[in-house]
């Protein structure tokens, strides 16, 4: 299992940086998606069967959809003539990324993460069903109003994407 | 499974909701002529939420395991959005029309706008924050860009919308980090659990809080997260960018409080002097870059990122007297601010707003009602004797000096004088000067009229009566703080 | 657990070996018998035998993306519909109410999208 998890994270891993560092964007969004899936896979080695499917369904689904015909609909194809306005803006990124990264580093080796009482175990979780039962029960329960909240949620942004993007209202 | 208590107890918020949905359906059956009906039945609607709220006042009801709290704090922020709601949308309802974009679903988004502020008023649990913060953003984000023709509007709705969303990814990456350390997402049990686990000092939790902050710090705009705001306001049309600056600022402290005092109370030592440093650099940018300005909705703009920052100092302050008085600040803040927004509004010649603050050079003489208004309103935000927004300092920097932080509310009083500058200079403008060139003028309607009318009382009744609202703020508390 | 989705990895790499496999032969066939001129025509993409008519990369109409988002928006509604599924029986009836609800609420998008034309070429 441990090894698994490096055939799968050094994917997602040159991937994710093969997103940022590719002049075609196109080929960008083909590499979001195998980074997706690879994300997939590892949420799936966590026993998180039911986000690895969201992140396959609505992620490498509908959102690459979504990237592609954004790229299509802008005419990005290749990144020519896209000239940097702000020539500091790489190295200050660079500058603020990078003491970010450390800082998560030194809290997350200063973090020792116990499991908290009365969290379930993945043998418990096994035991009441699976992954996908458990959020089912919960989310039905505890976690109703988060729930529809969510609904109306989804209301909203199908009226804003329609106001905004209908020519005529 | 929700008892028949709990629904009652959570009826202003899906009265709200049902509203909203009805709103949304009645634009599609209402000829385009007659659409000014839903300002009416929109009004309606906030009434009758209105008066859910005042019937349950005085409870204090845990709902759904935790994640909604409905009690006094959340009912009096509740009135604060409702109202401010309810002028909006008098400000709105001859604008939309005279700038052709009287579309029903302006009514709709404000109301579901106004349902997310008032679910992050009185949540229990950080979902239940992001769920109302994001129905809240994503509304004002497509009502910033309303006028969907006019590239400044496109300009202000696409600046708020990637920059909020950015807000929003560091507001779930600190919510993600406080469950990673807790185990929990309900702010009692944050509270907890850091009692329990011992994680005072936990790096994780406190890097989570830290995200929190700055999350919602971009909402209610405080430097150096506020460089959106004057683009935004200038950009959105007048009504919203009023209602923004009121609402969203409101549930944005809302919901600061609901999370710094019910979850991390115990790691007050640690934000307090992060917040004080924020406090006065919102301050004193506010108010630094705010005199500098020549247009009307830039120079409110700047203003309400200023008045954030004096809200600051009653969190920061984290006694009784600071709290009510941040209620009370968020009241008063709520006539005064869009009482300004509604005289912008009205000075318009049906299309054409003037808001160059040149415009309003003679308007004492031509429009005596509408600048005496105005002065009402700029007197109430610099802070000047006997308005409400004096009261509301008052109360908030004699908080602050109770609490120890003298010095901050001497540098709070030093920015008020240098505030009282520019909101004088209005004033100076509307009776002194005689306009050069074109000159403003002013559409009449009656919904307008009345927001701007309603404010003024507002604005006055709390400087001269204020004793009914200050009881009212400081019972709010009650049940909150003695949990 | 996490072994249970060994088949699918095997078929996973059975299809990915199944197009490598296929790319080989083909070079592999091409080096041995073939002689090898190089042609613009051979760079051409292949549409079925039809000679293609301009680049494939052409801007697409603003509607796509509209269509697109709400094509999400509605494939969430239908994520949430797993987690229920599979518990249905437990959460009897109030369970049906719950979604019910949450699809009404989008039930009611739908109609607002559908009376609003939006789902019409203009």
């Amino acid at each position: 299992m441990e090894a698994f998890f490096w055939v799968v994270a050094i994917p997602a891993t040159v991937s994710a940086v093969g997103v940022v560092m590719m002049r075609d964007t196109v080929y960008s969004a083909l590499l979001l998606v195998v980074h997706l899936l690879a994300v997939a896979v590892l949420f799936v080695l966590l026993n998180a069967q039911l986000i690895a499917a969201v992140q396959v369904v609505v992620y490498a689904g509908a959102i690459m959809v979504l990237f592609l015909f954004v790229i299509m609909m802008l005419g990005l194809g290749r990144g020519e003539g896209v000239k940097e306005k702000l020539p500091l803006q790489r190295p200050v990124a660079l500058l603020f990324g990078g003491a970010m990264a450390i800082l998560l580093g030194v809290v997350m080796s200063q973090t020792t993460i116990q499991p908290v009482a009365g969290a379930l175990t993945p043998g418990d979780v096994l035991a009441m069903g699976g992954n996908t039962q458990v959020v089912g029960r919960l989310l039905f329960s505890d976690y109703l109003l988060a729930f529809e909240v969510t609904s109306i949620l989804l209301l909203v942004a199908i009226i804003g994407a329609v106001v905004l993007a209908k020519r005529r209202l | 499974m929700p008892t028949t208590q709990e629904l009652i107890a959570i009826s202003p918020e899906i009265i709200l909701a049902l509203w909203a949905l009805s709103v949304m359906f009645l634009d599609l059956l209402i000829a385009q002529s007659r659409k000014s009906i839903l300002a009416y039945w929109s009004l309606l609607g906030l009434l009758l939420a209105g008066g859910a709220e005042f019937s349950l006042w005085g409870r204090e009801e845990i709902l759904f395991q935790g994640a909604f709290v409905q009690d006094n704090l959340s009912l009096f922020l509740d009135l604060v959005l409702l109202l401010a709601t309810g002028l909006s949308l008098l400000m709105a309802k001859g604008y939309i029309k005279d700038l052709e974009m009287e579309h029903g679903e302006y009514y709709t988004l404000t109301l579901f706008a106004t349902l997310g502020g008032m679910l992050m008023a009185g949540a229990g649990d950080l979902l239940i924050v992001f769920l109302g913060l994001e129905v809240l953003s994503l509304s004002l984000y497509v009502l910033s860009g309303f006028r969907r023709t006019e590239p400044m509007a496109q300009e202000a709705s696409l600046k708020y919308f990637l920059l909020g969303a950015f807000a929003s990814g560091f507001l779930l990456y600190g919510i993600a980090l406080v469950f990673g350390s807790t185990g929990t997402t309900l702010l009692g049990g944050i509270a907890v659990a850091i009692t329990e686990g011992g994680l005072l000092g936990d790096p994780l939790l406190l890097l989570g809080l830290g995200l929190l902050g700055v999350g919602l710090s971009f909402k209610v705009a405080l430097v150096p997260f506020h460089m959106w705001t004057p683009d935004v306001y200038e950009g959105a049309p007048t009504p919203v960018a009023g209602y923004m600056s009121v609402v969203a600022k409101a549930a944005g402290f809302a919901a600061a409080l609901r999370i710094f005092l019910s979850a991390f109370l115990q790691l007050a030592g640690d934000w307090t002097l992060l917040l004080s440093l924020l406090a006065l650099l919102t301050m004193s940018g506010g108010n630094i870059i705010a005199l500098a300005q020549s247009n009307m909705k830039r120079l409110l703009a700047y203003s309400s990122i200023a008045h954030a920052g004096y809200i600051l100092l009653g969190v920061i302050a984290l006694n009784s007297w600071g709290l009510s008085s941040v209620l009370f600040y968020l009241a008063a803040y709520g006539f005064m601010n869009l009482g300004a927004f509604a005289v912008i509004v009205a000075l318009r010649d049906g299309e054409r707003e003037y808001l160059a603050l040149n415009d309003y050079a003679g308007l004492g003489s031509r429009h005596p009602l509408l600048a005496l208004s105005m002065a009402i309103f700029m007197l109430s935000l610099a802070g000047v004797p006997p308005t409400a927004g004096f009261l509301a300092k008052f109360y908030i920097f004699g908080a602050a000096v109770q609490a120890g932080y003298g010095w901050l509310a001497i540098l709070a009083v030093l920015n008020s004088v240098l505030a009282a500058f520019y909101y004088l200079r209005v004033i100076v403008i509307m009776y002194m000067r005689e306009p050069a060139g074109q000159v403003a003028k002013m559409t009449h309607s009656p919904a307008l009229a009345l927001a701007i009318f309603l404010a003024v009382i507002g604005t006055v009744q709390l400087g001269l009566f204020p004793a009914a609202v200050v009881e009212l703020a400081q019972a709010s508390l009650f049940p909150f703080l003695g949990s | 657990m996490p072994e249970d989705y060994l088949p699918i990895l095997i078929y996973f790499l059975i299809a990915v070996g199944f197009a490598l496999a296929g790319i080989a032969t083909s070079h592999l066939l091409s080096f041995l018998f073939v002689r090898r001129r190089a042609a613009k025509d051979k760079l051409i993409p292949y549409e079925s035998g039809m000679l293609p008519q301009g680049p494939a990369r052409r801007r697409f109409h603003v509607q796509f993306y509209l269509v697109a988002v709400l094509f999400i928006l509605f494939d969430i509604e239908i994520v949430f519909l797993f987690p229920w599924a599979v518990v249905f029986r437990e959460l009897q009836i109030l369970g049906l109410i719950e979604m019910g609800l949450f699809i009404l609420v989008l039930f009611l998008g739908l109609i607002y999208v559908w009376k609003k034309g939006a789902l019409e070429w203009e």
